[in-house]
């Protein structure tokens, strides 16, 4: 059940991660309490080196996975082992060791950047909280640091505002990087950029996980951009991870009829390449109350009886090709032949 | 008259500076067929939505001023009308529907009296037709269970929805022109293609022109025959969709179009991209516009703006095209990009 390979390294290892939220709702005097299943028993590892890619629309809870991982928000239940030790058990001096070696890029270049810092203090700040470097040695850290990430290092006492949106991420990544992490959660990175500078950006990640050796979480909901720079993907819906494989799998040959939908809506940039549209209909249910079963059965053009009933867990198809359906599409299957040869009981 | 239904003609549009105007649209000329669908694709700071919003007369309100040059609807010349006048045609002849829906409705009403406000204000009808012409606006925009849902308030709608609202209202009194400002920006793929769907079948079916504005070649490519791309507050290329495609004729378009990532294109390669950023409006460089990003620019284009010049069934403006297509410079190459060093 477990999506592991033993030819690889793990250094993240998900199992059975859990974050709920409680919202009330109902009158004053019919005061009622909601559990929102923001992730719902997510389990999975990140090896060492790789590039995990997470995709799914809002609300799914990829960005909340996200944190939860690097525990900047507390999960409700689960385990998160990190070179082997559960880091859910740690506590303060512990935790604070654990940030050096896990860091996280926003998605916003406008608001995760203190306008009152110069960009040198931003990144500064990183050697002041871990008590890496001073004076001199901090100040020489940050130029290298700027030269880094493809900025003018004699820029560090500029203010944010100064910089164009491409050149504050790029300031976001040399923060994260400062403390030389092994671990990095990109949280949509390059969503707020322009096109034309957009590939700026990833191009520097990929370079830099190259060169360093990173491991990186990337979640984004542009699906070109995942495919381009992840080595596997993983597709959440409500709080849980409903496939999940390497990146030519997911793409060439979808198991899940959410991911086969998904993948054909796509705006493609080439007109000649005419795909079969399926589009999914109705919207992402609400978490508070998410259907029976499969929760992705009341948009699933294949859903039957069974789909209502039973909730399917996470099962390896084909080689390292997990999903959790309990009618995935076969090698090579087009979501389109199945609706035609399968009929459902939705449409 | 032609069967234009839109011609803008050197449109100058400029925001109240500290130093005098800066220009935001300088020069825009393009038409639009009825029943065509044209994509203006741009960055941001293109100058792609105040465009849309001098169309509209709506600049004045921002702050903004058309400085020069002609829009005719129908014929009509809209930049001298009165603000009077310009009511009457806004949202009956011509209607928008914006990026952000949450933003654009009115939290306080209901649905239902906001589109039946936009059928009341166009058409002399009692409030009770005004209320079934809105169920079947709802219902045309593919909204089920129409009566439940004019009782709601915009905050009870999903993103999706709510852009169907939007919808329905601009279609209230059956527009002869949509102009949709990214209006599926804000939304997830899956509803994204929905709403584009229902565009599609609102061109087909009832002949209305539309307009879109986007910043996602992706979604250009799949709507529109013709697409404008314009840089910094100018039209760089118009081209049929197919022929953009095929052989872009601008280095900005080629660029645009190499940056993104292929769906079908190789994994983990650099991608292409076009050195440097958009300029700031108050600071657009001399000559051409793209020129200190073009990897192809020369003194000339320094220092002189080429005009954009009519090619057969497209335009560009841009010095060298020729020699450009001689060398076999433009054809899109996705393929040898070069991880940025500064």
């Amino acid at each position: 059940m477990n999506p592991n390979q033993p030819s690889k390294e793990p250094l993240l290892k998900i199992e059975n991660l859990k974050k709920h939220f409680t919202v009330k709702s109902g009158g004053y005097f019919n005061k009622k309490k909601k559990v929102i299943k923001a992730v719902d028993d997510v389990s999975f590892t990140i090896y060492k080196g790789e590039t995990l890619g997470l995709v799914g629309e809002s609300g799914c809870g990829k960005s909340t996975l996200g944190r939860n991982i690097l525990r900047l928000q507390e999960p409700s239940g689960g385990k998160v082992y990190f070179n082997d030790r559960n880091i859910l058990t740690y506590k303060n001096r512990e935790l604070r060791k654990l940030r050096k070696q896990m860091q996280i890029i926003y998605q916003d270049p406008f608001s995760s950047l203190n306008p009152r810092f110069t960009i040198g203090q931003v990144i500064g700040e990183m050697y002041d909280i871990h008590g890496f470097a001073k004076g001199a040695e901090k100040e020489n850290r940050v130029k290298e640091m700027l030269e880094l990430v493809g900025l003018d290092p004699s820029r560090n006492t500029s203010f944010p505002h100064e910089f164009s949106g491409g050149q504050r991420q790029r300031v976001g990544i040399a923060r994260a990087l400062a403390l030389n992490p092994e671990f990095i959660v990109a949280d949509e990175p390059v969503s707020a950029l322009d096109v034309s500078v957009q590939s700026q950006v990833l191009n520097l990640l990929m370079k830099l996980k190259k060169d360093l050796g990173l491991t990186m979480l990337f979640i984004a909901h542009g699906l070109n951009v995942v495919r381009h720079i992840s080595d596997r993907v993983g597709v959440m819906y409500l709080g849980k991870i409903v496939e999940l494989s390497e990146t030519d799998n997911i793409f060439d040959s979808p198991a899940h009829p959410y991911t086969a939908a998904l993948l054909s809506t796509v705006p493609e940039v080439d007109p000649r390449l005419k795909k079969e549209r399926i589009i999914l209909k109705g919207e992402v249910p609400s978490p508070a109350s998410p259907p029976s079963g499969c929760t992705f059965r009341t948009r699933c053009p294949l859903a039957k009886e069974r789909c209502k009933a039973e909730v399917p867990g996470l099962t390896e198809v084909r080689t390292n090709h997990f999903v959790s359906c309990h009618y995935p599409l076969e090698d090579g299957q087009t979501l389109k032949e199945v609706i035609v040869s399968r009929g459902s009981v939705n449409s | 008259m032609s069967n234009k239904i839109l011609e803008v003609k050197n449109l100058v549009t400029g925001y109240q500076g500290k130093d005098g105007f800066v220009k935001a649209v300088d020069g825009v000329s393009f038409d639009l067929e009825k029943g065509e669908t044209i994509c203006i694709v741009g960055e941001s700071g293109s100058g792609k939505s105040v465009t849309s919003m001098s169309i509209m007369r709506l600049v004045e309100f921002e702050n903004g001023k058309i400085l020069d040059g002609q829009i005719l609807f129908c014929g009509e010349e809209l930049s001298k009308k009165s603000n009077e006048e310009m009511r009457q045609i806004r949202g009956s002849k011509i209607s928008m529907i914006f990026q952000e829906p949450l933003t654009a409705l009115n939290p306080v009403f209901t649905i239902g009296k906001q589109i039946t406000e936009a059928i009341l204000f166009h058409r002399s009808t009692g409030k009770k037709e005004a209320w079934q012409r809105a169920e079947e606006l709802v219902r045309l925009v593919g909204i089920s269970d129409p009566k439940q849902r004019l009782k709601q308030y915009p905050h009870e709608l999903s993103g999706g929805m709510r852009q169907r609202v939007m919808i329905a209202i601009a279609l209230a009194s059956e527009p002869d022109l949509l102009i949709a400002d990214e209006p599926t920006t804000a939304l997830d793929v899956t509803i994204e293609a929905q709403i584009l769907e229902l565009l599609r079948s609102l061109r087909e079916e009832r002949g209305m022109s539309i307009m879109l504005i986007t910043h996602d070649i992706g979604v250009a490519a799949e709507m529109a025959k013709r697409i404008i791309i314009m840089y910094a507050g100018k039209v760089m290329e118009v081209a049929e969709t197919k022929d953009l495609f095929d052989q872009p004729l601008h280095p900005y378009s080629k660029g645009l179009l190499e940056s993104v990532p292929r769906m079908a294109g190789e994994r983990g390669v650099p991608l292409k991209s076009i050195i440097g950023s958009i300029p700031r409006l108050n600071e657009v460089p001399p000559g051409c516009r793209f020129s200190p990003r073009c990897p192809f620019a020369t003194k000339k284009c320094n220092q002189q703006e080429p005009a954009l010049e009519t090619r057969g069934t497209r335009q560009v403006a841009c010095w060298h095209v020729d020699e450009l297509i001689e060398k076999d410079l433009l054809a899109i190459n996705t393929e040898g990009g070069v991880p940025i060093e500064s």
